[in-house]
């Protein structure tokens, strides 16, 4: 484990107020992620894990609330400031041109040039170095297209694009979601990389097997809030599906359920 | 790990186990590399010899993935079956080699236009006119008895005239989001009527040509029919293929050296000696003599014309970040955006270089012609043009293609436009079987798109 994580949290959320209309998406959310550490945002779909990424990420701005980087009060208002301060975000649709090589992609946007025209030499070695940093070896070529790569590749070069630019926050949305067995656990085993870095990974997943095999911290949503975040030895399985079903409010398992899907917010 | 699971070791606990240096190399089946997935990366990104390298591309043919070579094929076919069926053989002759060059030349700068259209997943169906109307612009010009501009002026002011309708039509299709397929049909029909218009001003009856004493209409002429000597177009082979062979070399052998991604040496050498075993056989058949009386021999300008275009363009598509970009806009739009690139002044900029490089055809045009009349088909042009591009393999989905696609398209469809008039047969089989040659095209682009997606799906797996 990661020395940094006993000190302050890289990035911490007090007090997070978001709504669109009359639908209360996040109330009073707080939430600590810590640099070195996998936190997991689960919860129900509707819970809005996907409104409070989009707030951190700066596609959302919250009505209220605070957001603190490295102990500093911060407002992110675009996906650029979010960028500038080292948060970046893994999309599940990825963002990859399948037409474009892993390269290319890894560079799209912040291309290297030399004498005005690209340097692929040292872009095709940067990017090399932080894939084999990432321990992405099964790649056969980084010249080949992304259309030719495997569910779990294109999710590991997506990532790899997202950790090239000094990051320190990697947020990934559902990144298992649409892969079989092994395809997971190379995607899992890069989010351990990602942790051993010393990098934050907030990750949202459903897959309570993803959660307990890579997560050091739970967080659980729960109609908009956060109703318990941990460390994941003081969940079980067990624990983890009441708080996301009920919030933890014991052994109530049916009641809320009807007002959970009057939160949804188009979550994809 | 310092996690205590109280669960039971799902699935996924597994790959934890081995903390060696690798514990994702474990976990794939050696034999996940299925043919499938061969198919889709290109062999001379993974070949080390000469013979991986050719099994790969065999698996890659079989796969759908093509690439150059129905287009490659489909010239040799049609060479060795007008050369069999043309009237004393004649499809061959160096004469005629040269004349289909020259009725190809506009069809492949048109078609390398296009590209930049096609790239973006859009279509510009007015550039032939548009090319046209340029091309008006500059023959006007340099008429001695009205303007008399110098050749370069009146050249210089035709391709602005071109770039700026280019950036017209790009803006209104960027800014106001209309399709650019109804846009530009607009385009093809106002630069229809402007053409008209261009071509009634001065005392030509519509009909301004290039024929007379003067040195500017004579270098506008020249741009189709003027040729360089036999000497000068050896030594032209020689600095050309000279100078690529050379980067090509030293490129390839520098990535090797770094240990990056490089074809094989075989294949380095196998791509330089080609290129100089076809540069000469050009080289050969232009200088001699086509003349049925007198002399007539060298490599006429309009092949430097296409190389220099070809170049530049090959090089903003493959070298620059603009090029970079269209290719990634026509990959994935949104990727781009969110990657910050400004999407929409890419796409502008690319609908004003389509028109400009339309406008170099439209003067190889009118010098082929030996001037312009009311009766040019833009509308076929950008036609041809489009079949063309997609005859050469660029998609008409966006994103694949490369500007020497135009180039051997054109060459397919002037092949049929020449061989086709050497039969004597009628416009309306020119017209059919160009037609169904496109049809031909668009189905192998469609399945070996579809054939992708799928492979791609079960390379997944």
């Amino acid at each position: 484990m990661i020395e940094a994580s006993v000190d302050e949290p890289l990035l911490t959320v007090r007090g997070l107020y978001k709504s669109f209309g009359a639908v209360q998406a996040l109330s009073d959310v707080n939430l600590d992620v810590p640099a070195g550490q996998v936190t997991s945002l689960s919860g129900d779909n509707g819970a809005g894990k996907s409104v409070l990424i989009k707030c951190i990420s700066g596609i959302l701005e919250p009505d209220r609330g605070q957001l603190h980087w490295e102990g500093k009060p911060v407002r992110i208002r675009s996906a650029h400031d979010s960028a500038a301060l080292g948060i970046e975000t893994v999309y599940q649709d990825l963002a990859l041109a399948d037409n474009l090589d892993i390269v290319q992609n890894m560079f799209l946007g912040r291309e290297r040039l030399r004498r005005r025209l690209l340097d692929e030499d040292s872009m095709e070695r940067a990017a090399g170095e932080t894939l084999a940093g990432l321990g992405v070896t099964t790649i056969r070529s980084i010249r080949q297209p992304v259309g030719s790569l495997s569910g779990g590749q294109r999710q590991s070069v997506a990532v790899a694009k997202a950790v090239m630019w000094n990051s320190k926050l990697v947020i990934m949305d559902e990144p298992t979601a649409a892969l079989g067995v092994t395809q997971t656990a190379m995607v899992l085993n890069l989010v351990r990389r990602l942790r051993d870095h010393g990098l934050a990974v907030l990750m949202i997943s459903h897959n309570l097997n993803d959660v307990f095999s890579v997560a050091d911290r739970i967080a659980v949503m729960y109609l908009g809030t956060i109703v318990k975040d941990d460390s994941t030895s003081n969940f079980d399985r067990q624990s983890v599906v009441e708080y996301m079903t009920t919030g933890g409010l014991g052994v109530k398992t049916d009641g809320p359920s009807a007002d959970a899907g009057a939160v949804e917010h188009g979550h994809d | 790990m310092a996690t205590t699971d109280p669960g039971p070791p799902g699935p996924a606990e597994a790959p934890l186990a081995p903390e060696t240096g690798n514990p994702i190399e474990g976990l794939v089946d050696p034999t996940a590399a299925p043919a499938g997935e061969a198919a889709l990366v290109p062999p001379e990104i993974v070949a080390q010899t000469m013979r991986e390298y050719i099994h790969g591309a065999w698996l890659r043919i079989r796969g759908g993935e093509s690439g150059m070579l129905p287009v490659v094929l489909g010239l040799i076919i049609t060479a060795v079956v007008f050369q069999i069926v043309s009237p004393h053989h004649i499809f061959l002759s160096a004469g005629n080699i040269v004349n289909l060059f020259q009725q190809s030349a506009v069809f492949m700068v048109l078609a390398m236009a296009e590209t930049f259209a096609l790239l973006l997943g859009e279509i510009d169906l007015s550039i032939g006119y548009v090319g046209v109307v340029g091309a008006a612009i500059a023959v006007q010009l340099v008429q001695p008895v009205t303007t008399n501009w110098p050749w370069w002026a009146a050249i210089i002011a035709s391709l602005l005239a071109c770039a700026l309708i280019g950036a017209a039509q790009g803006t209104l299709i960027t800014r106001l989001r209309l399709p650019s397929f109804i846009v530009t049909l607009a385009g093809l029909l106002i630069f229809n009527g402007v053409l008209l218009i261009v071509l009634g001003f001065g005392p030509f009856s519509g009909y301004p040509t290039l024929t007379g004493p003067s040195p500017n209409l004579h270098a506008l002429y020249n741009l189709m029919w003027g040729h360089i000597t036999p000497a000068a177009g050896w030594i032209a082979l020689v600095v050309i293929v000279g100078a690529m062979g050379l980067n090509l070399w030293f490129r390839d052998s520098r990535r090797r050296r770094s240990g990056l991604v490089a074809p094989p040496v075989g294949l380095t050498v196998a791509k330089i000696v080609l290129m100089a075993i076809v540069g000469s056989a050009v080289v050969a058949v232009c200088n001699v003599n086509r003349a049925a009386v007198g002399k007539l021999e060298g490599v006429p300008w309009a092949i430097f014309i296409v190389l220099g275009v070809l170049g530049a363009w090959t090089l903003l598509l493959h070298r620059t970040r603009y090029g970079r970009y269209i290719y990634a806009i026509g990959g994935n739009p949104e990727a781009a955006r969110r990657a910050g690139v400004r999407v929409g002044s890419i796409r502008t900029w690319a609908f004003a270089l389509c028109a400009l490089t339309g406008g170099i055809a439209g003067l190889l045009y009118a010098s082929y012609l030996g001037g312009l009349s009311n009766n040019v088909n833009g509308g076929q042009l950008v036609l041809y043009a489009v079949a063309a591009a997609v005859i050469g393999g660029t998609s008409l989905f966006g994103g694949r293609g490369k500007a020497v696609h135009g180039v051997l398209g054109g060459l397919v469809i002037g092949a049929i436009y020449n061989g086709m008039y050497l039969l004597g047969l009628a416009v309306q089989w020119e017209f059919i079987v160009t037609g169904g040659v496109l049809i031909g095209a668009v189905t192998i682009d469609a399945v070996s798109r579809r054939g992708s997606t799928i492979g791609g799906a079960a390379a997944g797996r």
